[in-house]
């Protein structure tokens, strides 16, 4: 194989008390896809901000091509051709497309920026991410999540680059637009360049990968050729046999905890009827900008509806919360999709985040903490959740993307909600945490509670759902029993509801 | 650790404080005596409680430019009631606490039915409140002599005045109520992600509302602490006190962007200010020199406290472990 296009060699890195790396190596061959796999918290991210430059490693050696790469910024990175696709979107929303992909780099005379040559490389560049029809001066803001990622990518493209990170790419992509993406990566890894490609998506990796190296707990465990069965990836990522099976489900009684009947919701929700009963965990599929977000902001209060009415357990009577507030005090709980944006305070403490939903008042004194139950209940729900993490006192932005998401789920706990309402309850998180969480979620329900869970992954919603609905262009296009659901079928929903451009209804 | 680190912060502000006072003690015999603890203390009220209140809605993720304003309208509305009305000193501070919760209350409700920035909005109110004081006193001082006495009245055996216990009582409360109030938790959380915590269930717009109203309420408490130690109801009043209460606060380490600030902190950069504006006076600095060293002090302070926590971060990244 020759020289590794990049060599890491007992890569160290702490975050305060918490030991992210431990000495962690790594080898990475030119023009190869070599995908990174691991748990939260395995170190997956914390290495490719090291290698981006966005984070200084405490001890260890890093070369490319041979000679010495210790980076202290983005920009020294890039210089040297490592350039790194950011997890979450960095997209600046009021600037162009054009702008956006050339922020460092804009084509200008004497300070003034050449607009004719900054949008001829901008429709360059786009037209290798498939994105050919996109007009370059459009604000970045009007662009869908999928469609801002791959302008992301875009960007990252447009620079030589001899390695090319890219972390958790397709969260955010439809599968058409994931398809654009691999077929742009095996481009590159033709032209020489390497790729180093980290996601939760085994499927991904035998597809596209050459070889993926496995990371636990800062270290790595083994690298091996991306054919490797995937029942040997998922146990070397969690040390012990994790089996992603279907969860055990009681039978479903009868009460009803959830009926919608006809909502709508502006133009992404169009006349949706559903019900979900206690004990039951009902499934929402679909397509990226199905509306299934939007179903559930609906329900839920934090969107205006437009129309059409929900009943709560036996109700009678129209629940028509107008803000999340009314819906929290009905005992309904929320799980974001967007965690970062909606889900987290991020710079506040551990403690803060897990104990906000419940707080412990002293009795006689209202409205004043007790601050030793909180500490008490904080580590419990923390311990109860499998958290990871050094202090109550830490910001949370310090713990692993999956660690945070535990706690956006656990907070809800002391609630005993009669309905949850999940929104890509796993994104970010790895298999064997997703597994937790799965089963947090069936206890959930077998307490009696009804949940209805919005997933993009199938093999999800077929593992924890006892229903699956499909909803396409914001309308119920498949409905599914556990025996009944196939991956035929279901796509085929998936795409039935797509209705020609400039349908009236 | 992370106990620490905030404490630090803490030692760090008391550590300036410390620094000021030697400085003034220093330069001169006669500074460190308990006239100008005296003096200092009673500059204090008007300062503090408004920071206090500052505070609280810079904690919300906003800003409140009007109270400067606000203060002088609840003096005014004071002074014309009791001079030009005969109404009683009790029921005339009751409608001047009002006034100022009123102005609060406008606050709150153009930021939240309007989706204005509070920046704007407040500003719209340090223009119009100031109007205002001048309508109520027909652009003239109303002279009150010792009718608001009482609130400069030393406390025996402690020298120092009711109103400045009663700011530090209120500066206390405060603390209280951020740090260990459900109250305080739902500010912080507003303040540092909005959208989050309407959708864990909370109202930002009544946090923001019942913070507005408190800074419309405290900044009266300070008008009439003012009035109370000029002995007079000057429309005038208050100018600037908004900037002085956000330099307070930032001082102290509350953050401009929301989510973050301590009450005590806000109270020791109040100190600060207070200590130098005594100290420079007692040198003999001229009022043009005095801004200038103020301003000064101001960024140095805030600058040296960043590069310090920037410092104790990577010492403790480095030891910590």
């Amino acid at each position: 194989m020759g020289e590794p296009r990049l060599k890491a060699t007992g890569l160290k890195k702490a975050f305060g008390q918490n030991l992210v790396l431990r000495g962690l190596d790594l080898e990475v061959a030119p023009g190869e896809i070599h995908a990174l796999i691991g748990g939260n918290g395995a170190g997956k991210s914390t290495l490719s901000k090291i290698l981006a430059g966005l984070a200084p490693a405490d001890a260890g050696i890093v070369t490319l091509d041979g000679e010495p790469y210790a980076v202290a910024s983005r920009q020294a990175a890039q210089a040297r051709g490592v350039v790194m696709v950011l997890q979450e979107l960095s997209v600046i929303p009021t600037l162009s497309v054009a702008e956006n992909l050339f922020l460092n780099a804009l084509p200008a005379r004497a300070g003034i920026v050449d607009r004719a040559r900054l949008h001829e490389r901008a429709a360059t560049a786009l037209r290798l991410v498939g994105l050919a029809s996109l007009e370059p001066s459009l604000p970045a803001g009007a662009l869908g999540v999928g469609q801002q990622q791959l302008v992301e990518i875009a960007a990252g493209l447009a620079q030589q680059c001899r390695v090319l990170i890219l972390d958790e790419p397709t969260a955010a992509l439809s599968g058409a637009e994931a398809n654009v993406l691999f077929g742009l990566l095996r481009e590159l890894r033709a032209a020489g360049t390497s790729v180093l490609y980290i996601s939760h998506r085994l499927e991904e990796i035998s597809q596209l990968a050459d070889r993926v190296s496995v990371l636990r707990d800062g270290q790595l465990v083994a690298t091996l050729p991306a054919a490797t069965p995937r029942a040997q990836l998922i146990q070397l990522m969690a040390g012990t046999t994790v089996q992603l099976g279907s969860t055990a489900r009681n039978s479903v009684k009868a009460r009803p905890a959830l009926r919608v009947l006809d909502l709508h919701a502006g133009q992404a929700v169009r006349g949706v009827s559903l019900d979900v009963s206690c004990g039951e965990i009902v499934g929402l599929g679909g397509l990226v900008g199905a509306g299934r977000t939007e179903l559930l902001r609906a329900i839920y209060g934090a969107d205006r509806r437009t129309a059409g009415r929900t009943l709560l357990g036996d109700d009678t009577v129209d629940f028509a919360p107008r803000a999340p507030a009314d819906a929290v005090r009905r005992g309904i709980a929320y799980v974001p999709e967007d965690r970062k944006q909606h889900g987290i305070f991020a710079p506040l403490a551990v403690r803060f985040n897990a104990a906000l939903m419940r707080l412990p008042v002293r009795r006689g004194l209202a409205g004043w903490i007790d601050r030793v139950a909180e500490r008490r209940a904080s580590t419990r729900l923390l311990e109860e959740m499998q958290v990871r993490y050094a202090d109550l006192e830490q910001p949370l932005a310090e713990l692993s993307g999956g660690n945070q998401q535990k706690i956006v789920i656990g907070r809800w706990l002391p609630c005993q909600a009669s309905l949850w309402l999940l929104d890509e309850p796993t994104r970010g998180v790895d298999v064997a945490a997703r597994q937790g969480i799965y089963d947090l979620l069936r206890r959930i329900a077998d307490a009696g509670a009804g949940l209805l869970v919005a997933s993009s992954d199938y093999e999800e919603l077929a593992a924890l759902c006892d229903r699956v609905l499909v909803l396409s262009h914001g309308q119920v296009t498949g409905s599914f029993t556990r025996e009944t659901l196939n991956p035929r079928d279901f796509m085929t929903a998936c795409f039935a509801g797509i209705a020609p451009t400039g349908d009236p209804n | 650790m992370n106990t620490l680190r905030r404490s630090a912060d803490f030692l760090f502000l008391a550590l300036l404080l410390g620094v000021l006072i030697a400085f003034f003690s220093g330069m001169s015999d006669h500074f460190w005596s308990m006239q100008t603890v005296n003096t200092v203390a009673n500059r204090i009220p008007p300062l503090a409680l408004a920071a206090m209140g500052m505070t609280f809605v810079l904690i919300a993720g906003g800003i409140d430019l009007s109270i400067g304003s606000v203060a002088a309208l609840a003096g005014a509305v004071f002074g014309w009631l009791v001079v030009d009305r005969g109404v009683s000193v009790p029921v005339a501070t009751l409608a001047a606490l009002g006034a100022g919760a009123l102005c609060g209350s406008a606050n709150g409700a153009l930021v939240n039915w309007m989706r204005m920035p509070s920046f704007i909005v407040t500003l719209g109110l340090l223009e119009g409140a100031r109007g205002l004081a001048y309508l109520a006193t027909d652009s003239q001082t109303k002279y009150l002599g010792e009718r608001l006495g009482a609130l400069q009245a030393t406390v025996p055996g402690l020298g120092l005045s009711v109103a400045f216990l009663l700011a530090v009582a209120g500066v206390l409360v405060a603390h209280f109520v951020i740090t260990r109030m459900v109250f305080g938790r739902h500010v912080i959380a507003v303040g540092t992600n909005e959208e989050a915590a309407r959708l864990v269930g909370l109202s930002p717009g009544k946090v923001r509302m019942t913070v507005f109203v408190l800074s419309g309420l405290v900044a009266a408490a300070a008008g009439l602490c003012q009035v109370s130690r000029l002995g007079a109801a000057d429309p005038n009043a208050g100018a600037g006190l908004e900037l002085s209460a956000i330099a307070a606060a930032v001082i102290g380490g509350t953050s401009l962007m929301g989510g973050r600030g301590s009450m005590l902190a806000t109270f020791v950069g109040v100190l600060i200010i207070a200590t130098l504006e005594a100290g420079l006076a007692h040198l003999g600095a001229s009022e043009p020199v005095k801004r200038v060293v103020t301003g000064a002090v101001i960024v140095c302070a805030v600058a040296a406290e960043a590069a310090r926590s920037r410092w104790m971060a990577r010492w403790l990244n480095r030891s910590g472990n």
